[in-house]
């Protein structure tokens, strides 16, 4: 190799070893391999050359060219690769422990437990039903076989408008218009009625940690021929067994309301102690849950239901209740009290 | 109510039974008994009756005696003893050395220097009453040494069954219904009440008695002199004092206990004080004094028993004070009646007085129970004091009869109404056993219904099926499903978009789902400046904090905003809730399904807040029923309302309802700083919108073109509206980048995307749309900004 060519590639080595990024590495391209670089401009000098010197020169110099361009194509990916790691090295550590933002709503939870009655329901052919707040006096009352002057109508201290309506104290308001609803299709047609309704009902009473004067109660009814007392004790075991998600034992005591008959107090077994019994069931091992029964005749007939053709029971959960033993609330009052930090934290809950 | 086991026993043999596992079926298949039940007479134990022979005065002590004993061992026993009632000859009841009260085993001990091996003890420190005034004394002649409860029934089991669960079995307010229900399930015959014959007296004179109003349905009395005891046995008392009950004296004593015995209430007069026995009301109201010495207002719908035109007595409730027994009373009027129960209870709660016999009385008590009470009555005085005269004829008014109840019905219905085989045989039994009278003919039952279930409880056939059941056990059922056909059940859209919509609102947008009252808090809107707005009140609201039923849900939601302005800088609450908005024509109320959003941030703008608002209902609109919300500038009517920036909301045509900010004054005073929005859309009329659904569109294939226009504008201009009537088919989207207000006005940048389904389009055509549109909005204040 001449003597030019060789001190030129020391020259480029020299420098390559030197750069620092990427544009002046570009800028070494331009003045060795470039259009009037420092390599391209040796070939310039061959015109005063043999034909043999210049061949011998001519192949130096190619390969002088390909040597600094493999040199700056190395350089390149080496510099590329640096970058990388240094982005890698620079890159912050992220304390993934820090507390999480849980930014989210949240439902009532009555809503909660509601949908997820309902959603045992409709999985059981049930109707849900929707029905005012406010109500006749026929339809709280007359239509359950509550005639005025009852001593049902104590046990219950109902809030009266001025216009004779009220607000709903139970909902069994509801059952004369689902009764009223659904009478044509199974009469007609054999279509059984199965209903629940979830509803806000009123007491006009003082409120305390266990009170309150609006609440949240779910009825449901079921008619056709043939129900029985065996088809209600069945379908209460089955449908509280579904809600508290385990098997659940269910007994039956007389219980007085005068819109069934016979009327029942249903009991399920204390699901805090199992039935052992505890400081929650009063040492019973019971937990007395929801009044049930099979429908009085009267209440039948004011639907246009004929109870001699037809039977059907009725049952009335406690959504309030419910709510407050799914989530351990130990204060009635907080859930219609409005409060956020109670509140937010029912959050989804399937 | 509490109940005895003995005196259970009294009239059904249980013996041989687990009486725990009885008492536990009675609360299965007639009513409640209440968890805890007494163990009477379990905490005593070698307690003996003893006499004392000699009294000496304690040398140190003005209170002690020092006693000698006899306790039947054959020697003298020395006590020492702090009763003031103590004397030579008197028997008592004596806690020997190893006896046990309670807790406490007797030991010998030295009492203030003297030695005592033993204890003479009280009535309450036995637990057969609150007397404790002194030693017990025992008047019976039985020899010393004898076991105290070989004397009296001190052991008894004793249950409280909850009278909540008896209002509709009048003929359980006694231990002889009770009886009854333990006899049928026991399966053991029930004795009949032992009574004298009443008839031995129809030859006496009557009593002038007269019912002279149709509340009064029976009244029955006696005469009776002579009495010379005025302490009831012993045993009685016992009885009475378990049953929550306290001992007064001998005729006081009966009377409850007959009322305790078959649910009859009873009274005695004086006889000088009923010469002229009235059961009638007066016609204006006037004050009366009964016997616990309160003087009571009467009106004139209170039924009274008079002497003539003096009331004596508040009829089914308390007798008076002035006819009551007295020291030098010769001669009394026992009376025994029945009165309309729904009378009784209007009474007592215009009293605000409920007593032991009213109680009974609302129950509706069978009125063929008087004449047997009063024959009870008799034959229990006559037992304690043999001296006793009868002195009239039984004077018996019965105005008022229930009809007889029959009730017919077969075994199929039983079948089919229970949904299980119960035998015939059982069936007869069981309702036998319950005092009905049954004939059975091949598969029919004809049933005569007992008088003391006939006032009202057993009127059908569907009680009959309970009176069955419930005795045959529900425990005891082999329960199945039901055998119903399949039918396809559609939910309502009203109740799939209820629960869409708090899913967006809580899903998508964080919000948090509330509850509110029906009412206007009257005290919390005052506080916040929110007029309250007539509307429908309720009439018996205790508290007049809530005697406004609302018109909106907002106002309420408002006052919860209120009490969260702590909680967090930035939050959203919803509700759908009622509010009565009018009445209809037949006077009823226009209730309504209300949903309500109110956003409360302290970072955020108004503006920024507001369509935030808009946004989140436009979202919900969108995705619950594929369609665009508008709105219309409307007129603040509310206090709470901000009159500017007011609009009513609609959606395909209909209104649905309003969006607004929250008036200064009130904002100012839920939070100072902070931006407050609200809207309220009608849940009914959101939900009868019809879904218009996805409409799909095959994407195009060419590009699309972005162009970001600015405008500016003076004053408030409505550039969302103007772009969309400017719109043209290749218009796909448009979106706001940017937006602000400075000096100059509003500035609103847009980005608008254009694209053809068939080619690509060129430069000059969309800027020929962008133009148009810009050349429209310039015509309305709005110019492109340079």
């Amino acid at each position: 190799m001449s003597e030019k060519t060789t001190q030129m590639k020391q020259e480029f080595l020299a420098k390559l070893e030197n750069v620092a990024d990427m544009a002046a590495l570009d800028a070494l391209r331009v003045e060795y391999l470039g259009k009037n670089g420092l390599i391209t401009g040796l070939l310039k000098e061959m015109k005063n050359l043999s034909v043999e010197e210049k061949k011998t020169f001519g192949q130096e110099v190619n390969i002088l060219k390909n040597e600094a361009t493999d040199a700056i194509t190395t350089k390149i990916e080496e510099m590329k690769k640096a970058e990388i790691e240094k982005e890698i090295s620079s890159m912050p550590d992220i304390d993934i422990t820090a507390p999480a933002n849980l930014d989210r709503g949240s439902y009532h939870p009555i809503t909660l437990v509601q949908r997820e009655c309902e959603e045992i329901f409709r999985s059981m052919g049930f109707h849900i039903e929707d029905y005012s707040e406010i109500v006749t006096d026929y339809e709280c009352f007359e239509a359950l076989n509550i005639p005025k002057h009852h001593p049902a109508r104590d046990m219950q201290d109902t809030y009266y408008l001025e216009n004779g309506q009220l607000l709903k104290s139970h909902t069994s308001a509801a059952q004369n218009a689902i009764y009223k609803k659904y009478r044509d299709a199974l009469i007609n047609d054999g279509v059984p009625i199965k209903a629940i309704f979830p509803g806000r009902c009123f007491r006009n009473e003082a409120t305390d940690a266990n009170h309150e004067n609006t609440f949240f109660q779910m009825e449901g009814v079921m008619v056709d021929k043939n129900i029985s007392i065996s088809n209600l004790i069945f379908f209460m075991k089955t449908m509280l067994s579904e809600v508290f998600k385990k098997d659940v034992k269910v007994r039956l005591r007389p219980g007085f309301f005068p819109f069934v008959e016979p009327g029942f107090e249903l009991d399920i077994n204390c699901l805090i102690c199992g039935g052992e019994g505890c400081p929650s069931c009063k040492h019973s091992g019971w937990l007395e849950l929801c009044p049930c029964g099979m429908i009085h005749p009267e209440v039948l007939k004011a639907g246009g239901i004929d109870p001699e053709e037809y039977t059907g029971f009725a049952f009335g959960l406690g959504l309030t209740r419910l709510v407050m033993m799914r989530y351990g609330v130990k204060d009635i009052r907080d859930l219609n009290s409005g409060s956020l930090k109670t509140l937010s934290q029912f959050t989804d809950d399937k | 109510m509490f109940l005895s086991m003995n005196w259970i026993s009294d009239f059904v043999d249980l013996s041989g039974l687990d009486k725990m596992k009885l008492i536990s079926q009675f609360s299965l298949s007639t009513a409640e008994v209440e968890n805890e039940i007494f163990f009477k007479g379990s905490d005593i134990e070698g307690i003996v009756v003893a006499e004392i022979k000699s009294v000496e005065d304690h040398p140190e002590s003005k209170k002690l005696h020092l006693l000698k004993v006899d306790a039947g061992d054959g020697t003298l026993t020395d006590v020492v003893c702090g009763a003031p009632n103590v004397k030579v000859g008197m028997k008592t009841a004596f806690a020997k050395v190893g006896a046990r009260i309670g807790d406490i085993t007797i030991a010998p001990r030295p009492l203030a220097g003297y030695p005592s091996h033993g204890m003479c003890c009280s009535e309450k420190e036995i637990g057969i009453s609150d007397n404790h005034e002194g030693i017990m004394e025992i008047l019976e002649d039985v020899p010393n040494g004898t076991d105290i409860k070989d004397v009296y029934a001190i052991d008894d089991i004793i249950f409280e069954v909850d009278n909540k669960s008896l209002t509709n079995r009048p003929d359980l307010w006694g231990h002889y219904g009770i009886a009854r229900e333990f006899a049928a399930l026991a399966g053991r015959p029930l004795k009949p009440l032992d009574v004298v014959d009443l008839e031995q007296y129809n030859n006496l004179p009557k009593i002038d008695m007269k019912i002279e109003d149709p509340l009064c349905q029976r009244y029955s009395c006696l005469q009776v002199e002579n009495i010379t005891r005025n302490v009831s046995p012993v045993n009685m008392r016992i009885r009475l004092f378990y049953c929550g009950m306290r001992g007064i004296n001998l005729l006081a004593d009966l009377t409850n206990y007959l009322m305790l015995e078959m649910g009859q209430p009873m009274h005695a007069f004086d006889s000088r004080k009923v010469e002229k026995l009235r059961i009638k009301r007066f016609d204006k109201p006037f004050t009366f004094k009964t016997l616990d010495e309160v003087e009571r207002n009467i009106d004139e719908n209170t039924l009274m028993i008079c002497n003539d035109n003096t009331p004596v007595a508040i009829a089914g409730i308390m007798g008076g004070l002035d006819s009551e027994i007295v020291e030098d009373t010769t001669t009394l009027t026992l009376e025994s009646a029945t009165f309309d129960a729904v009378s009784i209870r209007k009474s007592t709660v215009r009293l605000a007085h409920r007593t032991d016999a009213s109680m009974r009385y609302e129950k509706c008590l069978d009125p063929e129970l008087t004449v047997p009470a009063i024959a009870r009555f008799v034959k229990l005085l006559t037992d304690i004091d043999s001296g006793v005269k009868v002195v009239s004829s039984l004077t018996d008014e019965y105005a008022f009869k229930y009809d007889n109840i029959n009730i017919d019905f077969n075994k199929a219905f039983v079948d089919r109404y229970a949904g299980i085989d119960i035998s015939k045989e059982t069936i007869v039994k069981t309702l036998e056993a319950l005092g009905f009278g049954v004939k059975l003919n091949g598969d029919d039952f004809k049933v005569t219904v007992p008088s003391w279930r006939a006032t009202k409880d057993v009127t059908m056939k569907a009680d009959i099926i309970e009176e069955i059941t419930r005795i045959y056990g529900y425990d005891n059922f082999d329960i199945h499903t039901a055998d119903a056909p399949l039918y396809p059940i559609r939910a309502a859209q009203e109740k799939t978009d209820e629960d869409r919509i708090k899913d967006i609102l809580v899903k998508r947008f964080s919000l948090h789902e509330l509850h509110s009252y029906i009412w206007a808090y009257h005290d919390e809107y005052k506080e916040l400046g929110i007029e309250i707005e007539p509307n429908i009140k309720l009439v018996n609201a205790t508290n007049p904090n809530i005697e406004i039923i609302r018109n909106s849900v907002v106002p309420t939601q408002l006052c919860q905003v209120k009490y969260n302005t702590g909680w967090a800088a930035d939050f959203g609450v919803f509700e759908i809730g009622r509010t009565v908005n009018g009445m209809t024509e037949d006077n009823l109320c226009k209730e309504n399904k209300k949903l309500a959003i109110t956003l409360f941030s302290k970072t955020k703008s108004i503006q920024q807040l507001y369509l935030e608002l808009r946004d989140i209902l436009a979202v919900m609109t969108d995705d619950i029923k594929h369609r665009e919300l508008t709105f219309a500038p409307a007129n603040a009517t509310h206090s709470y309302e901000h009159p500017k920036n007011l609009n009513t909301i609609f959606c395909d045509g209909k209104e649905l309802g309003r969006i607004g900010i929250v008036h200064p004054t009130i904002s100012k005073k839920i939070d100072k700083k902070a931006a407050i929005v609200f809207a309220e859309i009608d849940v009914k009329d959101f939900a009868a919108i019809t879904n218009a659904s996805i409409k799909y569109q095959e994407p195009s294939r060419f590009p699309e073109m972005e162009i970001d226009v600015s405008f500016v504008s003076e004053k408030y201009a409505p550039i969302g509206d103007a772009i969309k009537a400017a719109s043209c088919e290749l218009i796909k989207s448009v979106s706001v980048v940017d937006t602000y207000v400075d000096e100059n006005g509003k500035s609103i940048t847009v980005r608008m995307v254009f694209s053809d389904p068939e080619r690509t389009l060129t430069k000059e055509e969309v800027m020929a749309v962008v133009d148009s549109i810009i050349a429209d909005l310039d015509s309305k204040g709005i110019s492109l900004k340079k």
